[in-house]
C-alpha cells in the first residue's frame, strides 16, 4: 500500500510509467552498478502508523524531566524564558514554516522583510547599524568573527579572555583551524573575574586581528573596563569583539556606545526554547563601514524598491559574498541559518517593546540578586565567587571539605532542585564551582526552594 | 486555474515596517511582577534608552501575519526548487518537538533528567547510520555546510594523525557552491575537475588531479544534474588508492535513499540534510541540521560529546572521553528539535516508505523530464534518467526569443509555482534545475508542464510578459543591483540614510 505522504499511488505511477515509456520503476535505477547497490532492506523500526509514532515518542520523551516541572538554575549559554504563545503560533504558520531561503524575493517579501525587522531591532540592541539574517549559534558567531577580524586586518591573532566558555573557545579554536589564525587566552583578576588589563597590552601587537571580550562574561559578572579593553584594541589597530546574551541589553549599555566594531551572542533567549541546546540563534552585528559589510558572514536582508521604483520591497542583498556565488573565496561556507529562530526573535522583540524588554532584564538581574543574597547566608557556599556587578548569572563555591560540586548538585535534585552547571572542569582554579542563572521564569518561591534545599544539602554533609 | 498573491499594501510600500507601526505606550507582553530585589549594577554600565517598537499583541500578531501571507510555503504551492528537496512536511513531526519534555529541556540538565532525549538522539544516530551505511554519526552539525565544514576538519585530523600534509581537496565543477567553500574555510586548497560529456566526474582528469597532496574528493551522487555517478567505484578507487578520503554530500540524498548507501559506494564522511531528505521544514532558511557520519577509521576524530548507551546500567550517556577528538564544532549536542522531527518521520515511513519515496521522487522527476523536453525551447543536455531532479536548458528558448531562464523562473511564480533553481549549476547553460519530490501528485505535475509549454509560446508571440513577469505576486521585480550597491540593512541605517 502507497505510503499516505505519497500521492501518486501504484496505479497512477503505472500510468505515469507508460506515459514515459518506461517499462519498470527499476529502469530508472538501472545505471546504478549492482557492486554497489543496496542488497538488504534497510534495517530500520517497522513502519508505524501516525498514532503508534506518537505514542512510542511520547512514551519515549516522558522519560526527560522538563525544567518546568522542578526548579532549575541552569544557564551558560541557553537560558530558559518565557516565550509568548503569539510567538510559538505565528512561526507555526506554514507561510513561514515551510517556506525556503527567499531567494525569489517576489513571492517571499514576508519572510524578507521579517528577517530585515529582526536585523533592524538586533541593531538598537546592540547599538550598531548592521546585522546579519542570523548564524547557526553564538559558537560559531564568534568563530566567523574571528575569521572576519583576521580577513579585514590581514592578521593572524584572536584575543580571547579566559573566562570565555570553554564549548564556545572549541567551536572557535576549530573555525580558526583553517586559516591558522592563533586563539590567544588573557587571564583574569582572581579576586574580580575583570580581563587583566596589563597582560592584555602586553599580548597585543601588529600581528592582532581582534580583541573578544564576553559581556556579561560566562561567569556571570560584568566587564567594568569595557571602554579601556575597546580603547587597547583599537590602539594596535584590532577589531574589538563583543558577545553578548542580548537579554541583558535591557539595562546594560549597548557594545555599539563602548566601541564595539562587531558583536556576537545568543539569540536563542529572545522567543525560542531551550529545546535541549537546539536550534539556536547566533547573532551578528557590525559597523556599518564598508569594509566590515563586505566580510560579512551570512545571509544580509536589504530594502530596496521594486524595478519600477514605485513600491518598497526586500531582497538579499550582497549575495556576492556567499558560497553559491563565490565559492571557495566566499566570506563563510553558511548556507542554512536560522532564519525562523529569528523570525520568533522579531516577533519577541516588537512584542517586548522598550518598557518590556527593560522589565524583562531587570526582573532577571533582580532575581539574581536575590539568590546571591540569599545563598550568601548559607553554610559552606561562598557566593559570588567574583566581586563584581552581576546580571542573572553567577558562580558558587563549596567551601565545605568533602563536598564535591556533583554530590551538592545531586543532593538538591534529591529534593527536586537541579542547581546551576557545574564547571570545575573548565575552570579547575575555582576549585568546586558551579554557575547559577535566573531569569523571569523563578519566583521568589522557587529561589527559596533552592535556598532551603542548599542548606540541607550542606548540614547533611558535616 | 488562475492565481493572485496576497498583497497588503498602502502607499508606496507593502504592509509597513514595523517601526512605522509603533505608537509610544503601547506593549504586547506584560512583566506584572515586582523586582524582589534591589539591581545594583553601576550607573555607567547601563543603558539609556532603548528603541524597540511599541505594539500591543493583536497588532503584533496581525503584522506578522500579514507577512506571512505574502510568502509561498510548500503548504501552499508546488516548490520543484532543484537541490533543496522541498517536500511536505508532516504536522505530527510540529506536534511532537513542540511537547513540553522536547522544549523544556536544559542541555546541562543532569544525565538521570534527560534519558527520553538521550534515547532519542542515540536511535536516530543508529538509524541514520544504517542509512548512510556508515558505522557512526555525529548529530551536532546545524546545517549541510556545517555537516560539510566538519567533514573537512574530520578529513585533516585524519592525514595528520598519520603525518601526512595534504593539502588539496578534489571538487567537481557542477558541486554545490557549500563544497568549494567548505574546503576552503578548512584551510584546503580546492581543486576542480570538470564534467565529462555524459555529465558525470571526467575519470581521466580525475586520476590527473589526485596526487599525494589530495586530501579528500568531495561529491554529491546523484550530483546536481540529478545523474547518478556510475562510474562511483573507480573514483573511489582513484582516490584512496591516492591515500584521499571521499566525502559524501547528502544534499541529493533523495534520489537513491533505500537503494544505494554512500558508505557502499566507497564514501568514508556523509552527511545528511534532515531538512531536505527527511522532512523537516526549512523556515525560510533554517533552522536545518546536517549530521555527519563516517567509517570506523574516523570515529575517533568525532566531536565531543557522543551519545553512548550504557547496556548494563540501560541508560543513555554523554561520552566526552574521546581523546583524539576534534572537539566542537557548535555548542550542545545539535538542533534537538530538527532531530525529534526528523526521528518521527524515519518511524513513520520505515524502510519501506523511504525507498517507496524514493521510487516516487525519481519517477516525477523522470515524468517531469520526459515532458518538459518535448517542449519548444527546453533541452536537456544528458540522455538517460534522472534521479530526483532534472536540470534543463531554456538556451534554445533564449537564442529563438530572447526570453531567459530567469524570466521563465519569474513567471511560473504567476501560475502558483515557485521558480526552480535558475543558472545552477553553471555547468548548463541557461539551466533550470527542478526537484518536484514524491510528495507531489501527478496532477500538479501536468499543470507545471503546461505552464512550461505556455510560457514556451508566449515567450513567441508576448514576450515583454516575460520580461516584465512576474505580476501576480505580492511584488514585482525589485531592483537588487541598487540593493546591494548601497545597501540598507536596518531600519536605523534607512532612518540615518534619511536624515542625511
Amino acid at each position: 500500500m502507497t505510503h499516505h505522504y505519497i500521492p501518486n499511488v501504484q496505479e497512477i505511477r503505472g500510468q505515469m510509467l507508460r506515459e514515459i515509456d518506461i517499462a519498470s520503476i527499476d529502469e530508472l535505477f538501472a545505471d546504478i552498478p549492482s557492486d554497489v547497490r543496496l542488497k538488504h532492506k534497510l534495517k530500520l523500526p517497522a513502519p508505524m502508523s501516525e498514532l503508534e509514532v506518537r505514542r512510542q515518542i511520547k512514551s519515549m520523551l516522558s522519560k526527560n524531566k522538563p525544567f518546568t516541572k522542578m526548579p532549575t538554575f541552569l544557564g551558560g549559554g541557553t537560558w530558559p524564558h518565557h516565550v509568548p504563545s503569539h510567538v510559538r503560533s505565528i512561526i507555526q504558520r506554514a507561510e513561514f514554516l515551510t517556506s525556503y531561503t527567499p531567494y525569489q524575493a517576489e513571492v517571499s517579501q514576508g519572510v524578507l522583510q521579517a528577517l530585515f525587522e529582526f536585523q533592524s531591532m538586533i541593531c538598537e540592541l546592540v547599538g550598531l547599524e548592521v546585522a546579519n539574517a542570523s548564524m547557526y549559534d553564538w559558537a560559531t558567531a564568534l568563530g566567523e568573527a574571528a575569521l572576519m577580524c583576521a580577513r579585514i586586518t590581514e592578521r593572524r591573532k584572536f584575543v580571547v579572555p579566559e573566562t570565555i566558555s570553554q564549548e564556545r573557545l572549541f567551536v572557535l579554536q576549530n573555525y580558526a583551524r583553517g586559516p591558522a589564525v592563533r586563539v590567544v587566552k588573557v587571564g583574569y583578576d582572581d579576586r574580580t573575574g575583570q580581563l587583566d588589563l596589563s597582560q592584555l597590552r602586553a599580548e597585543l601587537d601588529k600581528d592582532t586581528a581582534g580583541v573578544y571580550i564576553e559581556n556579561p562574561s560566562y561567569l556571570g559578572f560584568l566587564e567594568t573596563q569595557v571602554d579601556e579593553i575597546a580603547d587597547v584594541a583599537h590602539r594596535v589597530g584590532a577589531k574589538f569583539v563583543v558577545g553578548v546574551n542580548p537579554v541583558s541589553l535591557g539595562i546594560l549599555k549597548a557594545p555599539g556606545d563602548y566601541g564595539a566594531d562587531i558583536v556576537v551572542g545568543e539569540g536563542q533567549p529572545l522567543g525560542n526554547p531551550v529545546s535541549f541546546g537546539g536550534p539556536a540563534l547566533g547573532i551578528f552585528a557590525c559597523r556599518s563601514e564598508d569594509k566590515l559589510i563586505r566580510q560579512l558572514p551570512g545571509r544580509l536582508i536589504g530594502m530596496t524598491e521594486t524595478v519600477d521604483g514605485t513600491t518598497r520591497g526586500y531582497a538579499m542583498v550582497l549575495q556576492t559574498r556567499e558560497q553559491h556565488i563565490r565559492r571557495e573565496r566566499a566570506t563563510s561556507n553558511i548556507c542554512s541559518n536560522e532564519a525562523l529562530c529569528a523570525i520568533a526573535a522579531a516577533i519577541y522583540m516588537a512584542s517586548l517593546g522598550p518598557t518590556g524588554f527593560r522589565k524583562l532584564a531587570e526582573t532577571c538581574a533582580a532575581n539574581a540578586e536575590y539568590a546571591m543574597k540569599r545563598l550568601w547566608t548559607v553554610d559552606g557556599l561562598e557566593v559570588p565567587i567574583f566581586d563584581s556587578p552581576h546580571f542573572n548569572e553567577f558562580t558558587l563555591r563549596c567551601t565545605k571539605p568533602g563536598v564535591t560540586v556533583e554530590k551538592f548538585n545531586k543532593k538538591l535534585l534529591e529534593q527536586g532542585v537541579h542547581g546551576g552547571k557545574p564547571i570545575k572542569k573548565e575552570f579547575p582554579e575555582l576549585d568546586e564551582a558551579a554557575l547559577i542563572c535566573t531569569t523571569e521564569l523563578h519566583t521568589k518561591e522557587s529561589i527559596d526552594e533552592l535556598v532551603e534545599a542548599a542548606s540541607r544539602a550542606l548540614e547533611g554533609s558535616k | 486555474m488562475s492565481f493572485c498573491q496576497a498583497r497588503w499594501a498602502r502607499g508606496g510600500c507593502l504592509e509597513p515596517s514595523i517601526f512605522e507601526l509603533s505608537r509610544p505606550g503601547r506593549r504586547g507582553a506584560g512583566f506584572p511582577k515586582k523586582l524582589i530585589a534591589r539591581i545594583k549594577i553601576p550607573e555607567k554600565l547601563l543603558r539609556g534608552s532603548l528603541r524597540l517598537p511599541e505594539l500591543s499583541e493583536p497588532e503584533v500578531v496581525r503584522h506578522y501575519t500579514r507577512l506571512s501571507q505574502m510568502n509561498y510555503g510548500v503548504d501552499m504551492v508546488f516548490y520543484p526548487i532543484g537541490s533543496c528537496t522541498m517536500k511536505y512536511n508532516p504536522k505530527i513531526c510540529e506536534e511532537l518537538a513542540a511537547l513540553d519534555e522536547a522544549v523544556f529541556l536544559h542541555p546541562d540538565q543532569d544525565e538521570s533528567t534527560v534519558q527520553g532525549a538521550l534515547e532519542l538522539m542515540y536511535r536516530l544516530e543508529r538509524c541514520l547510520s544504517e542509512i548512510g551505511g556508515v558505522s557512526k554519526t555525529c548529530l551536532h552539525p546545524s546545517a549541510g555546510a556545517h555537516g560539510e565544514l566538519l567533514g573537512m576538519l574530520l578529513v585533516r585530523a585524519y592525514h595528520s594523525s598519520k603525518g601526512e600534509n595534504r593539502f588539496e581537496v578534489v571538487v567537481p565543477d557542477s558541486a554545490h557552491g557549500t563544497n568549494f567553500a567548505s574546503a576552503a574555510m578548512a584551510g584546503f586548497r580546492v581543486v576542480v575537475v570538470p564534467s565529462n560529456d555524459r555529465g558525470r566526474v571526467d575519470l581521466e582528469a580525475l586520476r590527473s588531479a589526485v596526487s599525494g597532496r589530495t586530501a579528500a574528493l568531495a561529491l554529491t551522487n546523484p550530483n546536481t544534474l540529478g545523474l547518478f555517478e556510475d562510474e562511483i567505484s573507480e573514483i573511489a578507487k582513484t582516490v584512496h588508492e591516492a591515500g584521499g578520503l571521499l566525502y559524501y554530500d547528502g544534499a541529493n540524498m533523495n534520489g537513491i535513499l533505500g537503494k544505494v548507501r554512500p558508505g557502499d559506494m566507497g564514501f568514508d564522511i556523509v552527511h545528511f540534510n534532515l531538512h531536505k531528505t527527511f522532512s523537516t521544514p526549512h523556515g525560510g532558511g533554517g533552522p536545518g541540521a546536517g549530521p555527519v557520519g563516517v567509517v570506523q577509521k574516523l570515529e575517533r576524530f568525532l566531536p565531543v560529546p557522543t551519545v553512548e548507551y550504557d547496556g548494563r546500567r540501560n541508560s543513555y550517556y554523554l561520552d566526552y572521553d574521546r581523546p583524539e577528538s576534534i572537539g566542537k564544532i557548535r555548542s550542545f549536542y545539535g538542533s534537538f528539535g530538527v532531530l525529534v522531527k526528523a526521528y518521527t518521520y524515519i518511524l513513520i515511513m520505515g524502510a519501506e516508505g523511504l525507498g517507496e519515496a524514493t521510487e516516487a521522487a525519481v519517477l516525477n522527476a523522470n515524468y517531469v523530464m520526459r515532458k518538459v523536453r518535448e517542449v519548444p525551447g527546453f533541452e536537456v543536455k544528458f540522455d538517460g534518467p534522472c534521479k530526483h531532479e532534472v536540470v534543463f536548458s531554456a538556451e534554445p528558448l533564449k537564442r529563438e526569443t530572447g526570453v531567459t531562464a530567469r524570466d521563465v523562473a519569474k513567471r511560473l511564480l504567476d501560475y502558483g509555482i515557485h521558480a526552480p533553481t535558475y543558472y545552477f549549476p553553471p555547468i548548463v547553460p541557461e539551466a533550470l534545475m527542478v526537484e518536484p519530490t514524491e510528495t507531489e501528485p501527478k496532477e500538479e505535475l501536468d499543470r507545471f508542464i503546461a505552464a512550461m509549454k505556455e510560457i514556451s509560446e508566449d515567450a513567441r508571440s508576448v514576450p515583454e510578459k516575460l520580461w516584465s513577469a512576474p505580476s501576480a505576486t505580492a511584488i514585482g521585480r525589485l531592483d537588487e543591483t541598487k540593493a546591494s550597491r548601497s545597501p540598507i540593512l536596518s531600519w536605523r541605517m534607512y532612518e540615518n540614510r534619511a536624515r542625511r
